[in-house]
């Protein structure tokens, strides 16, 4: 009898303590939102994989913060700022949700982080590359995990630039994210000594760069840049090989994600050098995650799933330490707390949102060096964050 | 370098032909939609679909049966003309009655589905296809280098497009199909079986996109959009070169290669609007297309 007193005493002051903490989670549970492309161009980069990536990320946790449930929901964005705007929106209204993860096309993410913004939630960014988010858009409530166009550039271009490649020629997305890596990189290139000879701006989706590789091949570069993604990249590589371009001159891939760089013929990818914010066969540790990742998903990782676990795992121990999920006491513990997993390695998140991590330059693999499908990349060096990030603005200071 | 009036010969008479090369591209994809939209008067949206249907098709058969790139020339289009035959009989013949916007939405319809399948089953990245061992290094001109797979190209589509067009043109087949479509009853009075001939008419424009895209496998990424991309500009040249006039088609299609061509040279920043200026100036001036008779 007085077993069971002093157990269901323990059990009511458990009830009590659960009740209290659960008081500081609105709506009594953590909500995360998924925005991603389920069915467009970059479906493989971020889109349903992201979403498996934050619901892992979710059950590692334990489900629950506070003594609060988390909940995941995703939606399609489509690449259309406007539906990604709407969706967010609802989601606040509507939905309770209390941070948006996932968040690909830098066009939605910027719409996206506006309205996140003016409603004090979290944007949990993975896989966007604009810089804007930390600089000329930045917020408060912004977190900018994986990589940008500038680490992408310093990545890069630095090095080859170095080793003496000094003329350079762009191939460049003709939208948003084209030009402000293309401006990022020239900028690179003439800091160091080197020069832009010229640069064909192609639409977003464009199959056929026969014509854009003969411009290149004309302009006497020494190399020839690709500043677009998914698809592109890999018809302008074939275009390249096939017009006798990767004879002639280096091509460079600015953003190669895994799964197009698993898309390309390694014969003619192979030796080709890119930078990268994560990749899945590092060490132990990150082979450990993207096994796991890989059992869901079907495929390796690319890296803004690694980022999306990684950074929605920071943001559920932001929550648990600042006893909370109000968002600007979680952004505080945010970036207080030292990000360290598998993924984030000598990181830090400073006060303007940008995540300063490890960067990784590698070389994609000829065939001869491949064991498997999945074994696409040799690391060649380790780029330490504060080399490949831009410093702080001032400007962006959130403290 | 040679130039002409301040022009750099050498980079003009490239785009030009990587312009011919594009166009005899068109120009086999507009024979395929030519025969269906001009002279079966279905506006089929999923040409595009059966153009990625192609390009898939032919990089499973490498991949899962290891038929080579020559086999998947004969048998892809076989395949895909087939699904083409089944598309007609049961999905587009129902509706064969009613406005032609409702074959024009089943169509689309029918193209989103194929290709969220795709996407769902292969993913959004795309899949590469190498390029077959005969066609593979390249010619170098004076002006450029011409890879021997964009020669091979302009050959397989000139050849094509020439067979099509003597066999709808020049022969009794090619006449019972102009004859059939112009007026259905007399022909049937006749004892033609009108609806067999339409439904194979179908299953070969659709075949002839399947043919398309297993050239185009090796140089572009196989991926589940790539037909969606392709689709509406194929249309205006269609529209441009005039409903119902095969060999119209043909001309346009090159034609406007060369015009594109020649845009990326001079004005890049307007080479994927360049066609549907042309579109609008010709349908202003002549309605019916450059090559169509008026109604």
């Amino acid at each position: 009898m007085k077993m069971m007193k002093k157990t269901l005493l323990a059990a009511s002051v458990a009830a009590f303590a659960s009740t209290a903490a659960m008081a500081n989670v609105t709506d009594g549970k953590v909500k995360i939102g998924v925005l991603a492309d389920m069915g467009g161009t970059y479906a493989d980069v971020c889109g349903p994989g992201c979403v498996t990536a934050i619901e892992m990320a979710v059950e590692d946790f334990g489900g629950t913060v506070l003594g609060a449930p988390i909940e995941v929901v995703s939606a399609d964005d489509q690449l259309k700022p406007d539906v990604g705007s709407a969706i967010v929106r609802k989601w606040i209204e509507d939905e309770q949700v209390d941070a948006v993860g996932g968040l690909v096309s830098s066009a939605v993410t910027g719409a996206a982080t506006k309205v996140l913004t003016d409603a004090k939630k979290i944007a949990l960014i993975s896989t966007s590359a604009s810089n804007a988010f930390t600089t000329k858009a930045c917020s408060p409530y912004n977190v900018h995990w994986t990589y940008n166009v500038v680490a992408l550039a310093n990545g890069t271009v630095k090095p080859m630039v170095e080793a003496g490649k000094k003329k350079w020629f762009f191939i460049t997305a003709d939208y948003a994210f084209g030009h402000a890596l293309e401006g990022v990189a020239s900028k690179v290139i003439n800091e160091n000594g080197g020069e832009v000879v010229g640069a064909a701006r192609a639409p977003l989706g464009t199959t056929d760069f026969s014509s854009y590789i003969l411009q290149a091949q004309s302009s006497g570069a020494d190399v020839v840049a690709l500043a677009n993604a998914g698809n592109d990249t890999v018809n302008s590589l074939k275009a390249a090989s096939e017009f006798g371009l990767t004879q002639m001159m280096d091509v460079a891939g600015l953003l190669v994600f895994t799964p197009n760089a698993q898309a390309m013929d390694p014969n003619v990818a192979g030796g080709m050098r890119t930078t990268t914010g994560f990749y899945w066969d590092l060490d132990d540790q990150t082979r450990e995650w993207s096994k796991r990742f890989m059992e869901r998903h079907g495929a390796i990782p690319a890296m803004g799933h690694a980022g999306a676990y990684s950074m929605t795992m920071h943001y559920l121990k932001a929550i648990e330490a600042a006893g909370t999920d109000e968002s600007d006491a979680v952004m505080k513990k945010m970036k207080e707390m030292k990000p360290d997993d598998f993924f984030a390695r000598n990181a830090t998140l400073r006060a303007d949102g940008r995540m300063v991590h490890d960067m990784y330059y590698v070389e994609i693999k000829k065939p001869e060096e491949r064991r498997d499908s999945n074994d696409i990349f040799k690391v060649v060096s380790v780029i330490p964050g504060d080399q490949a990030f831009a410093p702080m603005l001032p400007e962006c200071d959130f403290k | 370098m040679a130039t002409f009036l301040g022009i750099n010969l050498f980079g003009l008479f490239g785009q030009l032909l990587v312009g011919l090369i594009n166009g005899s591209f068109y120009a086999l994809l507009s024979l395929g939609l030519a025969i269906i939209f001009g002279l079966l008067k279905i506006i089929n949206f999923a040409q595009g679909a059966m153009y990625m249907l192609g390009a898939f098709a032919a990089w499973l058969a490498l991949q899962y049966i290891g038929i080579n790139y020559w086999a998947a020339l004969v048998v892809v289009p076989l395949a895909v003309g087939f699904v083409g035959v089944m598309m007609e009989r049961f999905l587009i013949r129902p509706i064969a009655n009613e406005d032609h916007l409702y074959s024009l939405l089943l169509t689309f319809g029918l193209a989103l589905m194929i290709q969220g399948v795709f996407t769902h089953l292969y993913g959004s990245s795309g899949q590469s296809y190498a390029i077959p061992e005969e066609l593979r290094g390249g010619t170098k001109l004076p002006f450029m280098y011409l890879p021997d797979y964009r020669a091979w190209i302009i050959v397989a589509s000139v050849v094509v497009c020439g067979l099509t067009w003597w066999m709808i043109e020049k022969t009794k087949l090619g006449a019972y199909l102009r004859a059939g479509t112009e007026n259905p009853q007399l022909m049937q009075a006749f004892g033609i079986n009108v609806p067999l001939i339409v439904t194979l008419t179908f299953g070969f424009g659709v075949g002839l996109a399947g043919l398309a895209g297993v050239l185009a496998a090796p140089i572009y990424s196989v991926s589940p959009d790539m037909g969606s991309n392709l689709l509406i500009v194929v249309f205006a040249i269609v529209v441009i070169g005039g409903m119902g006039s095969i060999g119209g088609a043909i001309l346009t299609g090159l034609g406007m290669g060369i015009i594109e061509g020649l845009t990326k040279y001079f004005y890049p920043e307007a080479s994927n609007t360049v066609i549907f200026l042309v579109m609008v100036i010709v349908l202003l001036l002549k309605p019916a297309g450059l090559f169509g008779k008026e109604a």
